[in-house]
Protein backbone atom coordinates (compact mmCIF):
# COMPACT_ATOMS: atom_id res chain seq x y z
CA UNK A 1 0.00 0.00 0.00
CA UNK A 2 1.30 3.41 -0.95
CA UNK A 3 1.48 6.32 1.44
CA UNK A 4 -0.51 9.23 0.04
CA UNK A 5 1.01 12.66 0.71
CA UNK A 6 -0.75 15.90 -0.22
CA UNK A 7 1.25 19.08 -0.76
CA UNK A 8 -1.13 21.91 0.02
CA UNK A 9 -1.25 25.54 1.19
CA UNK A 10 -4.52 27.31 0.50
CA UNK A 11 -2.72 30.31 -0.97
CA UNK A 12 -1.23 30.25 -4.45
CA UNK A 13 2.37 30.94 -5.38
CA UNK A 14 3.95 29.74 -2.15
CA UNK A 15 5.80 26.81 -3.74
CA UNK A 16 3.44 23.82 -3.81
CA UNK A 17 4.45 22.56 -7.25
CA UNK A 18 8.17 23.18 -6.63
CA UNK A 19 7.78 21.27 -3.37
CA UNK A 20 5.76 18.40 -4.90
CA UNK A 21 8.37 17.93 -7.62
CA UNK A 22 11.25 18.12 -5.14
CA UNK A 23 9.70 15.75 -2.61
CA UNK A 24 8.63 13.18 -5.22
CA UNK A 25 12.08 13.24 -6.79
CA UNK A 26 13.78 13.07 -3.38
CA UNK A 27 11.71 10.02 -2.40
CA UNK A 28 12.57 8.28 -5.67
CA UNK A 29 16.27 9.08 -5.18
CA UNK A 30 15.98 7.15 -1.92
CA UNK A 31 14.70 4.12 -3.76
CA UNK A 32 10.99 4.65 -3.14
CA UNK A 33 8.75 4.05 -6.13
CA UNK A 34 6.96 7.39 -6.35
CA UNK A 35 4.34 9.08 -8.52
CA UNK A 36 3.46 12.77 -8.41
CA UNK A 37 -0.09 13.68 -9.49
CA UNK A 38 -1.20 17.13 -10.64
CA UNK A 39 -4.63 18.01 -9.17
CA UNK A 40 -4.73 21.50 -10.68
CA UNK A 41 -7.17 20.71 -13.48
CA UNK A 42 -7.09 23.39 -16.15
CA UNK A 43 -3.76 24.82 -15.01
CA UNK A 44 -1.36 21.95 -15.58
CA UNK A 45 2.16 22.68 -14.33
CA UNK A 46 3.89 19.76 -12.68
CA UNK A 47 4.87 18.48 -16.15
CA UNK A 48 6.76 21.72 -16.79
CA UNK A 49 8.54 21.73 -13.42
CA UNK A 50 9.47 18.06 -13.88
CA UNK A 51 10.64 18.74 -17.44
CA UNK A 52 8.34 16.25 -19.17
CA UNK A 53 5.89 18.69 -20.77
CA UNK A 54 6.60 17.45 -24.27
CA UNK A 55 5.85 13.84 -23.38
CA UNK A 56 2.26 14.31 -22.18
CA UNK A 57 -0.17 12.23 -24.24
CA UNK A 58 -2.89 11.11 -21.83
CA UNK A 59 -3.68 12.59 -18.44
CA UNK A 60 -5.32 12.01 -15.05
CA UNK A 61 -8.77 13.02 -16.37
CA UNK A 62 -8.47 10.61 -19.35
CA UNK A 63 -7.78 7.81 -16.87
CA UNK A 64 -10.68 8.82 -14.63
CA UNK A 65 -13.01 8.85 -17.64
CA UNK A 66 -11.73 5.51 -18.88
CA UNK A 67 -10.32 7.02 -22.08
CA UNK A 68 -6.84 5.77 -21.27
CA UNK A 69 -5.20 3.14 -19.10
CA UNK A 70 -3.13 4.28 -16.14
CA UNK A 71 0.12 2.95 -17.64
CA UNK A 72 -0.54 5.00 -20.79
CA UNK A 73 -0.82 8.24 -18.83
CA UNK A 74 2.09 7.72 -16.43
CA UNK A 75 5.29 9.42 -17.61
CA UNK A 76 8.51 7.80 -16.45
CA UNK A 77 11.23 10.25 -15.43
CA UNK A 78 14.39 10.01 -17.54
CA UNK A 79 16.81 11.04 -14.80
CA UNK A 80 15.65 9.20 -11.70
CA UNK A 81 14.70 5.55 -11.39
CA UNK A 82 11.31 4.81 -9.77
CA UNK A 83 9.88 8.27 -10.50
CA UNK A 84 6.65 8.85 -12.43
CA UNK A 85 4.47 11.85 -13.27
CA UNK A 86 0.71 11.80 -13.76
CA UNK A 87 -0.14 15.11 -15.43
CA UNK A 88 -3.57 16.67 -15.36
CA UNK A 89 -5.81 17.92 -18.12
CA UNK A 90 -6.05 21.44 -19.50
CA UNK A 91 -9.84 21.16 -19.65
CA UNK A 92 -11.94 24.00 -18.30
CA UNK A 93 -14.58 21.59 -17.09
CA UNK A 94 -14.63 22.06 -13.34
CA UNK A 95 -16.40 18.76 -12.71
CA UNK A 96 -13.79 16.71 -14.54
CA UNK A 97 -12.45 15.43 -11.21
CA UNK A 98 -14.89 13.10 -9.50
CA UNK A 99 -14.42 11.73 -6.03
CA UNK A 100 -15.08 8.16 -7.19
CA UNK A 101 -12.66 8.57 -10.08
CA UNK A 102 -9.89 9.94 -7.87
CA UNK A 103 -10.42 7.14 -5.35
CA UNK A 104 -10.25 4.51 -8.10
CA UNK A 105 -7.02 5.88 -9.60
CA UNK A 106 -5.37 6.29 -6.18
CA UNK A 107 -6.42 2.74 -5.32
CA UNK A 108 -4.86 1.38 -8.50
CA UNK A 109 -1.63 3.37 -7.98
CA UNK A 110 -1.46 2.18 -4.36
CA UNK A 111 -0.94 -1.41 -5.53
CA UNK A 112 2.23 -0.52 -7.34
CA UNK A 113 3.84 2.49 -5.64
CA UNK A 114 5.43 3.28 -2.28
CA UNK A 115 4.49 6.97 -2.32
CA UNK A 116 1.81 9.01 -4.09
CA UNK A 117 2.45 12.78 -3.95
CA UNK A 118 -0.65 14.88 -4.67
CA UNK A 119 0.14 18.40 -5.88
CA UNK A 120 -2.86 20.47 -4.76
CA UNK A 121 -4.15 23.54 -6.57
CA UNK A 122 -4.51 26.79 -4.62
CA UNK A 123 -7.85 27.62 -3.03
CA UNK A 124 -10.32 25.37 -1.24
CA UNK A 125 -12.39 24.26 -4.24
CA UNK A 126 -12.91 20.76 -5.63
CA UNK A 127 -9.33 20.12 -6.83
CA UNK A 128 -7.81 21.19 -3.51
CA UNK A 129 -10.45 19.23 -1.61
CA UNK A 130 -9.90 16.00 -3.55
CA UNK A 131 -6.11 16.37 -3.40
CA UNK A 132 -6.25 16.24 0.42
CA UNK A 133 -9.34 14.05 0.96
CA UNK A 134 -7.64 10.64 0.64
CA UNK A 135 -4.27 11.69 2.09
CA UNK A 136 -2.41 9.87 4.86
CA UNK A 137 0.00 12.76 5.36
CA UNK A 138 0.12 16.44 4.42
CA UNK A 139 2.92 18.86 3.73
CA UNK A 140 1.49 22.30 4.47
CA UNK A 141 3.56 24.85 2.56
CA UNK A 142 3.64 28.41 3.87
CA UNK A 143 5.73 31.52 3.35
CA UNK A 144 6.58 33.65 6.40
CA UNK A 145 3.90 36.12 5.37
CA UNK A 146 0.50 36.89 6.92
CA UNK A 147 -1.91 35.91 4.12
CA UNK A 148 -0.05 32.68 3.45
CA UNK A 149 -0.12 31.70 7.14
CA UNK A 150 -3.81 32.52 7.43
CA UNK A 151 -4.71 30.41 4.37
CA UNK A 152 -2.53 27.55 5.62
CA UNK A 153 -4.46 27.65 8.89
CA UNK A 154 -7.72 27.41 6.98
CA UNK A 155 -6.45 24.42 5.02
CA UNK A 156 -5.26 22.72 8.24
CA UNK A 157 -8.77 23.20 9.65
CA UNK A 158 -10.34 21.65 6.55
CA UNK A 159 -8.03 18.64 6.66
CA UNK A 160 -8.77 18.17 10.35
CA UNK A 161 -12.53 18.12 9.76
CA UNK A 162 -13.37 17.17 6.18
CA UNK A 163 -10.83 14.54 5.10
CA UNK A 164 -11.56 10.84 4.88
CA UNK A 165 -9.25 10.26 7.83
CA UNK A 166 -11.27 12.77 9.85
CA UNK A 167 -14.50 11.03 8.87
CA UNK A 168 -13.02 7.75 10.10
CA UNK A 169 -12.14 9.36 13.43
CA UNK A 170 -8.44 9.41 12.62
CA UNK A 171 -6.27 12.29 11.47
CA UNK A 172 -3.96 13.21 8.61
CA UNK A 173 -0.35 13.44 9.76
CA UNK A 174 0.41 17.11 9.05
CA UNK A 175 3.80 18.80 8.63
CA UNK A 176 4.81 22.40 8.13
CA UNK A 177 7.22 23.38 5.38
CA UNK A 178 8.31 27.00 5.46
CA UNK A 179 9.45 28.27 2.07
CA UNK A 180 11.03 31.48 0.76
CA UNK A 181 12.58 32.12 4.15
CA UNK A 182 14.99 35.05 4.09
CA UNK A 183 17.33 35.07 7.14
CA UNK A 184 18.47 38.62 6.45
CA UNK A 185 14.94 39.99 6.59
CA UNK A 186 14.17 37.89 9.66
CA UNK A 187 17.27 39.34 11.34
CA UNK A 188 16.03 42.84 10.57
CA UNK A 189 12.62 42.09 12.03
CA UNK A 190 10.94 42.41 8.65
CA UNK A 191 9.86 38.80 8.33
CA UNK A 192 8.09 36.34 10.63
CA UNK A 193 10.50 33.98 12.36
CA UNK A 194 10.28 30.20 12.05
CA UNK A 195 9.19 29.97 15.69
CA UNK A 196 6.40 32.49 15.07
CA UNK A 197 4.86 30.57 12.18
CA UNK A 198 5.30 27.26 13.93
CA UNK A 199 3.69 28.54 17.10
CA UNK A 200 0.76 30.04 15.21
CA UNK A 201 0.05 26.99 13.04
CA UNK A 202 1.00 24.47 15.75
CA UNK A 203 2.40 21.85 13.35
CA UNK A 204 5.69 19.96 13.56
CA UNK A 205 8.32 21.55 11.35
CA UNK A 206 9.32 19.41 8.38
CA UNK A 207 11.80 21.86 6.89
CA UNK A 208 12.78 25.39 5.97
CA UNK A 209 13.55 26.24 2.36
CA UNK A 210 15.45 29.52 2.13
CA UNK A 211 14.82 32.07 -0.60
CA UNK A 212 17.25 30.79 -3.22
CA UNK A 213 18.04 31.64 -6.86
CA UNK A 214 18.36 27.94 -7.66
CA UNK A 215 14.56 27.45 -7.45
CA UNK A 216 13.87 29.68 -10.46
CA UNK A 217 16.88 28.34 -12.33
CA UNK A 218 15.75 24.76 -11.81
CA UNK A 219 12.21 25.53 -12.97
CA UNK A 220 13.61 27.34 -16.02
CA UNK A 221 15.12 24.08 -17.23
CA UNK A 222 12.50 21.65 -15.90
CA UNK A 223 14.64 20.08 -13.23
CA UNK A 224 13.32 19.39 -9.71
CA UNK A 225 15.47 21.61 -7.48
CA UNK A 226 16.38 18.73 -5.17
CA UNK A 227 18.63 17.47 -7.99
CA UNK A 228 20.72 20.64 -7.58
CA UNK A 229 22.42 19.22 -4.52
CA UNK A 230 24.87 22.12 -4.21
CA UNK A 231 22.13 24.71 -3.78
CA UNK A 232 20.67 25.75 -0.43
CA UNK A 233 17.13 24.92 -1.58
CA UNK A 234 18.24 21.53 -2.93
CA UNK A 235 19.87 20.67 0.40
CA UNK A 236 16.82 21.89 2.32
CA UNK A 237 14.54 19.63 0.27
CA UNK A 238 16.88 16.64 0.70
CA UNK A 239 16.61 17.07 4.48
CA UNK A 240 12.85 17.53 4.18
CA UNK A 241 12.51 14.21 2.35
CA UNK A 242 14.67 12.41 4.92
CA UNK A 243 12.45 13.67 7.75
CA UNK A 244 9.31 12.82 5.79
CA UNK A 245 10.59 9.23 5.64
CA UNK A 246 10.96 9.29 9.39
CA UNK A 247 14.71 9.82 9.63
CA UNK A 248 15.99 11.74 12.61
CA UNK A 249 17.69 14.62 10.79
CA UNK A 250 17.76 18.03 12.42
CA UNK A 251 16.08 20.96 10.64
CA UNK A 252 18.66 23.55 9.56
CA UNK A 253 17.51 27.10 10.27
CA UNK A 254 19.09 29.25 7.55
CA UNK A 255 21.32 31.88 9.16
CA UNK A 256 23.25 34.78 7.78
CA UNK A 257 26.61 33.62 6.52
CA UNK A 258 29.85 35.56 7.03
CA UNK A 259 29.37 37.28 3.73
CA UNK A 260 25.88 38.32 4.71
CA UNK A 261 27.16 39.83 7.90
CA UNK A 262 29.96 41.71 6.16
CA UNK A 263 27.52 42.84 3.56
CA UNK A 264 25.27 44.23 6.24
CA UNK A 265 28.11 46.06 7.99
CA UNK A 266 29.22 47.60 4.75
CA UNK A 267 25.71 48.65 3.92
CA UNK A 268 25.20 50.12 7.36
CA UNK A 269 28.33 52.24 7.16
CA UNK A 270 27.62 53.30 3.59
CA UNK B 1 16.83 54.81 5.26
CA UNK B 2 13.80 55.84 7.27
CA UNK B 3 13.94 58.52 9.93
CA UNK B 4 13.27 55.88 12.53
CA UNK B 5 16.24 53.90 11.36
CA UNK B 6 18.44 56.95 11.35
CA UNK B 7 17.62 58.35 14.76
CA UNK B 8 17.32 55.11 16.63
CA UNK B 9 15.68 51.75 16.66
CA UNK B 10 12.23 51.61 15.17
CA UNK B 11 9.60 51.39 17.88
CA UNK B 12 8.14 48.17 16.59
CA UNK B 13 9.37 45.66 14.07
CA UNK B 14 6.84 44.81 11.37
CA UNK B 15 7.35 41.06 11.87
CA UNK B 16 6.14 41.50 15.44
CA UNK B 17 3.02 43.24 14.19
CA UNK B 18 2.45 40.39 11.73
CA UNK B 19 2.67 37.80 14.51
CA UNK B 20 0.26 39.64 16.78
CA UNK B 21 -2.27 40.28 14.02
CA UNK B 22 -2.22 36.63 13.00
CA UNK B 23 -2.60 35.38 16.55
CA UNK B 24 -5.68 37.53 17.11
CA UNK B 25 -7.25 36.81 13.73
CA UNK B 26 -6.75 33.06 13.80
CA UNK B 27 -8.00 32.74 17.36
CA UNK B 28 -11.30 34.19 16.14
CA UNK B 29 -11.41 32.31 12.85
CA UNK B 30 -10.81 28.99 14.56
CA UNK B 31 -13.49 29.74 17.14
CA UNK B 32 -15.99 29.34 14.35
CA UNK B 33 -16.07 30.75 10.89
CA UNK B 34 -19.87 30.36 10.91
CA UNK B 35 -20.28 32.83 13.77
CA UNK B 36 -18.58 35.57 11.82
CA UNK B 37 -21.50 35.79 9.43
CA UNK B 38 -24.13 36.86 11.92
CA UNK B 39 -23.46 40.62 11.73
CA UNK B 40 -25.64 41.35 8.68
CA UNK B 41 -28.51 39.39 10.24
CA UNK B 42 -28.04 41.17 13.57
CA UNK B 43 -28.12 44.51 11.79
CA UNK B 44 -31.33 43.58 9.97
CA UNK B 45 -33.01 42.40 13.17
CA UNK B 46 -31.94 45.53 15.05
CA UNK B 47 -33.40 47.77 12.36
CA UNK B 48 -36.64 45.83 12.56
CA UNK B 49 -36.88 46.26 16.34
CA UNK B 50 -35.89 49.93 16.32
CA UNK B 51 -38.47 50.65 13.62
CA UNK B 52 -41.25 49.53 15.91
CA UNK B 53 -40.51 52.63 17.93
CA UNK B 54 -38.67 55.09 15.74
CA UNK B 55 -38.69 55.69 12.00
CA UNK B 56 -35.09 55.05 10.94
CA UNK B 57 -33.48 54.31 7.56
CA UNK B 58 -31.31 51.26 6.91
CA UNK B 59 -28.26 53.50 6.77
CA UNK B 60 -28.87 54.89 10.24
CA UNK B 61 -28.13 51.67 12.05
CA UNK B 62 -24.52 50.56 12.06
CA UNK B 63 -23.04 47.46 13.59
CA UNK B 64 -19.29 47.15 14.00
CA UNK B 65 -17.08 44.56 15.61
CA UNK B 66 -13.55 45.07 16.88
CA UNK B 67 -11.68 41.92 17.75
CA UNK B 68 -8.83 42.00 20.19
CA UNK B 69 -6.75 39.36 21.91
CA UNK B 70 -9.06 38.55 24.80
CA UNK B 71 -12.30 40.30 23.99
CA UNK B 72 -14.44 41.47 21.13
CA UNK B 73 -16.30 44.76 21.21
CA UNK B 74 -19.63 44.94 19.43
CA UNK B 75 -20.55 48.53 18.69
CA UNK B 76 -24.11 49.39 17.66
CA UNK B 77 -24.76 52.90 16.45
CA UNK B 78 -28.31 54.09 15.87
CA UNK B 79 -28.76 57.56 14.54
CA UNK B 80 -32.17 58.95 15.48
CA UNK B 81 -33.73 61.48 13.15
CA UNK B 82 -34.01 64.98 14.71
CA UNK B 83 -37.30 65.72 16.45
CA UNK B 84 -37.96 62.07 17.03
CA UNK B 85 -40.68 61.31 19.46
CA UNK B 86 -41.38 57.92 20.76
CA UNK B 87 -44.34 56.66 18.83
CA UNK B 88 -45.29 54.18 21.49
CA UNK B 89 -45.61 50.51 20.78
Amino acid sequence: MAKIIVVTSGKGGVGKTTTSAAIATGLALRGQKTVVIDFDVGLRNIDLIMGCERRVVFDFINVINGDAKLHQALIKDKRVENLFVLPTSQTRDKDALSQDGVERVLGELSQDFDYIVCDSPAGIERGAFLAMYFADAAVVVSNPEVSSVRDADRMIGLMASKSRKAEQGASIEMHLLLTRYDPERVEKGEMLRVEDVQEILALPLLGIVPECPSVLQASNVGMPVVLDDKSLAGKAYAGTVARLMGEDVEVVVPRLGKRGLLDRLLRRSA
Amino acid sequence: MSLFGFFGRPQRKTAEAARERLQILLAHERAGAANADFLPRLQRDLIEVVRRYVDVDDGQVQVKIDREQNLSVLEVNIELPSGTKASGG
